[in-house]
């Protein structure tokens, strides 16, 4: 009999599995396929404090190994995302979920998070500083040490629950911001973003996106994520949720191993809406496999 | 939606450029014309959102033209071969707004769906017009399946190399009717929606990322809110229409 519990620190995961943002909107599309209580959480679409449509179409391209998104944030706004969206959310989930906070100020991050660390149904925050399809905000707070420092801070100061910055792989070092968000206080840390990319459409000669360049992410992001989780891992003591290109079991070990303590699925769910449960479900079989017993004990076993 | 393996019947040309695939499965998740089935293909992450040509029994029929990667690898595939399918895709055409004589207007690789609400139609004793628009006469599919439903066809050509000269805009100026339903090229949507005379419904296109109304990747603005083409669409009603 294996364990597939973690702890995010006081919060006690079945399994690390949890559904990476926009990538599962408010859950219920996918629990019209299946019960998700049997994921570890998953973490909700990107909230602002206003209603976003986001960026003009076409905002996917495929990439073979991946895809690329310029979503931009679409979210209907906090305060609809309270009155309409948590409650339809727990007719279908019952365990807490990661409530995925964005701005475009320090103030509207700090509103955001205040306003959805009151809820119940929130088990932490995971904040976005590194959306990379948004231009005046999102990533440029997540791409230098002060100002992920800046929101960290100003986040904890409103948060009832636990603050898990969201980091973007755009950097030179990604190692240094965690540092700087851990300084500031933050309880976690979770990576990565989407790796800005961009496709051509050799018909019209001209960017597939409408904005031009997006988000990559998808199976060929795996080996970045893992080595970024692997060096952030050696910078702080700070728990790490890891994610980029999972699609499997065999990742998941991986990925812990490489330092993270519970890790999101994300494009994998576009491809096929059950991944996050075959994943649940084969995760036994290959700690098994790989004489794991608890998986609370691999955590940063590779180093 | 059902996600369900597929078997590819036969797989052949029928235009220049468009293909013909007839599947055996599961279809009992489609329950609407104008509905759309999602394809896994080797060696491609996002799947390909192709739309429901005509569906009975456990037989599928999908038409598509070769435009990129995917369809080309498509055009490849042999009778045999399995194919993971996400069925009963997006909202499709409400057939009970038709009245007696519905027009259906296809452009190119938008007729594929209007053969099954065609065929739903007559089914329910209407009397539908089909007005099929091409560029030119090697591109021209569909034209006898159409009149064998027993509806009155017309078919138009960019280049007047086949049938009426011009578009199908052209060709709905003559025609009586209670009810349009279109799917094709965008500004060719815009043309009818302003020449009808009556309420309709359009289908559109948009590149997606799941399908299935997770990702966000395809959301349209309307009178009536922010949609997914995938979930709230592919059909949108003639009055909530933002061009």
């Amino acid at each position: 009999m294996v364990s597939t519990k973690v702890n995010l620190g006081d919060w006690e995961l079945d399994n690390p599995i949890i559904p990476a943002s926009g990538t599962f909107g408010y859950g219920y599309e996918f629990a019209e396929l299946y019960d998700i209580n049997c994921l570890g959480s998953f973490s909700f679409k990107g909230t602002t404090l206003e209603p976003r449509f986001g960026n003009p179409t076409p905002r996917i391209a495929d990439c073979s190994s991946g895809m690329l998104n310029s979503v931009g944030l679409q979210n209907p706004g906090v305060e609809k995302v309270v009155s309409e969206e948590l409650p339809k959310l727990k007719k279908c989930f019952s365990k807490p979920v990661v409530a995925n906070v964005c701005g475009f100020s320090p103030d509207e991050y700090a509103k955001v998070a205040e306003i959805l660390s009151a809820e119940e149904q929130v088990g932490i925050l995971e904040v976005n500083i590194s959306c990379p399809n948004v231009h005046a905000g999102g990533v440029n707070f997540g791409s230098s040490a002060k100002t992920a420092e800046e929101i960290t801070k100003r986040v904890k100061a409103v948060s009832k629950k636990p603050v898990y910055i969201k980091l973007t792989p755009n950097v030179t070092d990604i190692a240094e911001i965690a540092k700087a968000c851990e300084a500031a206080g933050a309880d976690g840390i979770s990576m990565i973003n989407t790796l800005l990319g961009m496709r051509i459409d050799l018909r019209r000669k001209k960017p597939i996106l409408a904005n031009k360049i997006g988000g990559f992410s998808g199976d060929a992001i795996f080996p970045v994520a893992l080595r970024m989780v692997y060096q952030v891992y050696d910078a702080v003591k700070i728990p790490i949720i890891g994610m980029g290109g999972i699609s499997s079991a065999e990742q998941v070990i991986e990925m812990m191993l490489a330092g993270a303590t519970a890790v999101e699925v994300g494009a994998a769910n576009l491809v096929n809406p059950f991944a996050a449960k075959e994943i649940v479900e084969a995760l036994p079989a290959a700690m098994e496999k790989y004489n794991i017993t608890n998986l609370k004990d691999i955590i940063g076993g590779a180093h | 939606m059902k996600q369900s393996v597929f078997t590819i019947i036969d797989n052949r040309p029928i235009a220049a450029s468009v293909f013909k695939m007839t599947l055996c499965g599961d279809t009992s998740a489609i329950t609407a014309p104008g509905q759309f089935v999602n394809l896994k293909l080797d060696g491609e992450f996002l799947r390909r959102p192709i739309s429901v040509c005509d569906v009975e029994g456990d037989t599928l029929t999908l038409i598509y033209k070769v435009v990129g990667e995917g369809t080309e690898k498509m055009s490849g595939y042999k009778a045999g071969t399995e194919l993971d399918i996400l069925s009963g895709l997006g909202n499709g055409y409400d057939v009970a707004k038709s009245g007696e004589q519905p027009l259906l207007l296809g452009g190119g690789v938008g007729v594929p769906p209007l053969y099954l609400l065609c065929r739903r139609l007559v089914a329910k004793g209407k009397k539908p017009t089909v007005i099929l628009g091409f560029n030119s006469k090697p591109d021209v599919f569909y034209e006898e399946e159409f009149r064998a439903l027993g509806a009155t066809v017309l078919v138009t050509t960019a280049d007047g190399s086949y049938g009426i000269r011009g578009f199908v805009t052209d060709a709905m100026k003559d025609v009586t009717y209670t009810h349009f339903y279109t799917c094709g090229p965008e500004p060719m949507l815009k043309a009818i929606h302003t020449a009808s005379t009556t309420d309709g419904q359009l289908s559109f296109e948009e590149r997606m990322g799941c399908g299935f109304g997770a990702c966000m990747g395809c959301s349209c603005k309307t009178l009536t809110g922010y949609k997914r083409i995938c979930k709230e669409g592919p059909v949108m009603a003639k009055g909530e229409i933002l061009w």
